[in-house]
């Protein structure tokens, strides 16, 4: 069973959202990581890019397979995780921590409440 | 509706992520790709490989029927295997395989389980005119393979044979854990290692035997994907990835399992024969990432603006903790030491043209 913390908001397409003190922060979700596998590289956006809810924001590249991420929110992208440029695999080790992927100071921050909840994310995952 | 090899209860208890693979619900991984990958490389790894299929040829126009449909010699000495092409009569690849020749009369012949119908169709379907018999036993026939430079010492414990006296593509039948078996020493990971192949009840019985032998080697068991990045590594082609019926082994790299010198009628051997003297147009090549990024099957190359191949098989090499890649490019552009570069995404990244294999440490012997 994957780790589902209910602090946090899901997308359909395996991204979390937590809200910090300005911004919200993105990360791969417990369940997609691992069905990725090792993160060898993980492509993230540069800051101040415009983000675009739905959009994709740049990739994963695992040992086998390869995924996009997308933009949970619209706003610009307000910071991204220096550390997985050395160490990808801190996605799989910790992704709801220090595998963080980017931050969006968002335009509307109201669209995080439409989210998925921990619950919702449960069902859509099939767990 | 999938099978299930003899040792998939093994594979869900052992926590594998299983996922159905050339029609067999098969070990994926089962813990990181990476970890199974440098166990094989540093130590030992256990494989269930029972998807493989069989095929068993006998008769007394056995070799004769075998130098008709395969590119390699079917002439060896028994005890001994090789690793042959199988070509379409336009050149194009049927499958490519291990042929075990157990007596004078009689060979074993191991094909790809993705290719398993299509193959049995084109073996019946040339059998006109050759006294043989070819029998599908892959439904019975199990295999264990146990790859890594640790390998020897954990079958040798399990059979009385001397396993020193058997060489690299050589093989032997005889007890192994105390079944009877095809004990070979072949593989598919650029290391030392031993396949063993026996009927479906004795898998259990062999798999827990190695098990435990190489428990003080650190055994562990190996997924398929694990398989996929260890070949890669010593740029083995896969077929479905990097050869099919719409490469010939001349492009492949593959010519020395094509008998041209020998005056054999194979199918296809006109047809490649004139490849080899007009030179194909494309050459399949190793490729190593110099940028960042990871090509994958499908990416296309490119020489500036102009496009001038295709990846084959991309992944990151573990041993070497590198992006590596196998693809075609035209010919003029194959040359170790030429830059390319791939499009990812939109973006272009820069690549280079290395000798294969990549990883040059094996223990293979």
């Amino acid at each position: 069973m994957s780790n589902i913390p209910e602090n946090v908001r899901y997308t359909e397409t395996h991204e979390w959202v937590r809200k910090d003190e300005d911004n919200f922060v993105i990360g791969l979700t417990d369940h997609a990581q691992h069905e990725m596998g090792e993160i060898v590289m993980a492509e993230l956006p540069e800051v101040g890019a415009e983000a675009t809810k739905g959009d994709s924001m740049g990739g994963l590249e695992a040992v086998k397979t390869a995924e996009d991420f997308y933009a949970p929110l619209d706003g610009e992208v307000a910071a991204v995780n220096e550390e997985l440029e050395a160490n990808p695999a801190l996605i799989n080790e910790e992704p709801f921590a220090g595998g963080w992927l980017f931050k969006i100071k968002a335009s509307d921050g109201s669209q995080f409440d439409g989210l998925l909840t921990a619950e919702e994310y449960k069902t859509h995952i099939g767990e | 509706m999938d099978k299930r090899t003899p040792l998939y209860d093994k594979h869900v208890a052992l926590g594998a992520t299983i996922q159905s693979f050339a029609g067999y619900l098969m070990p994926i991984k089962y813990g990181t790709i990476k970890k199974e990958h440098m166990a094989v490389r540093d130590s030992v790894g256990v494989f269930d490989l029972t998807h493989m299929g069989e095929f068993r040829v006998t008769g007394p126009d056995s070799t004769a029927f075998l130098d008709k449909l395969l590119t390699n010699d079917a002439s060896v000495d028994n005890g001994k295997a090789y690793y042959s092409t199988m070509c379409y009569p336009d050149g194009g690849i049927v499958d490519d395989l291990i042929v075990y020749r157990i007596g004078d009369q009689e060979y074993l012949m191991v094909v790809n389980a993705a290719n398993l119908d299509k193959d049995w169709a084109w073996v019946q379907s040339h059998l006109q005119g050759f006294n043989v018999n070819v029998s599908n036993e892959s439904n019975e026939t199990a295999l264990v393979a146990i790859q890594g430079p640790r390998a020897q010492e954990v079958c040798s414990k399990l059979t009385d044979y001397d396993l020193d006296s058997i060489g690299y593509y050589e093989h032997t039948t005889g007890k192994f854990a105390g079944i009877d078996a095809l004990i070979a020493r072949t593989g598919y990971t650029g290391e030392d290692g031993f396949e063993i192949y026996m009927k479906y009840p004795d898998a259990e019985t062999v798999w827990d035997a190695v098990v435990q032998s190489g428990e003080e080697f650190g055994i562990v068991p190996i997924g398929l994907a694990a398989r996929d990045t260890l070949r890669l590594e010593v740029g083995y082609p896969l077929y479905g990835n990097d050869i099919d019926h719409s490469t010939t082994p001349i492009e492949a790299k593959l010519g020395w399992v094509v008998k041209l010198k020998t005056d054999k009628s194979f199918i296809a051997r006109e047809v490649l024969e004139q490849q080899k003297a007009e030179k194909p147009g494309r050459y399949l090549v190793g490729m190593v990432v110099t940028g960042k990024g990871f090509p994958r099957h499908g990416t296309p190359l490119y020489s500036g603006d102009r496009k001038i191949g295709i990846v084959t098989s991309g992944s990151i090499a573990p041993a070497l903790n590198q992006a590596v890649c196998l693809g075609y490019v035209e010919r003029g552009f194959q040359k170790r030491g030429s830059e390319l570069e791939a499009e990812v995404r939109g973006k272009r990244i820069p690549m280079k043209i290395v000798k294969i294999p990549f990883y040059t440490e094996g223990s293979r012997k």
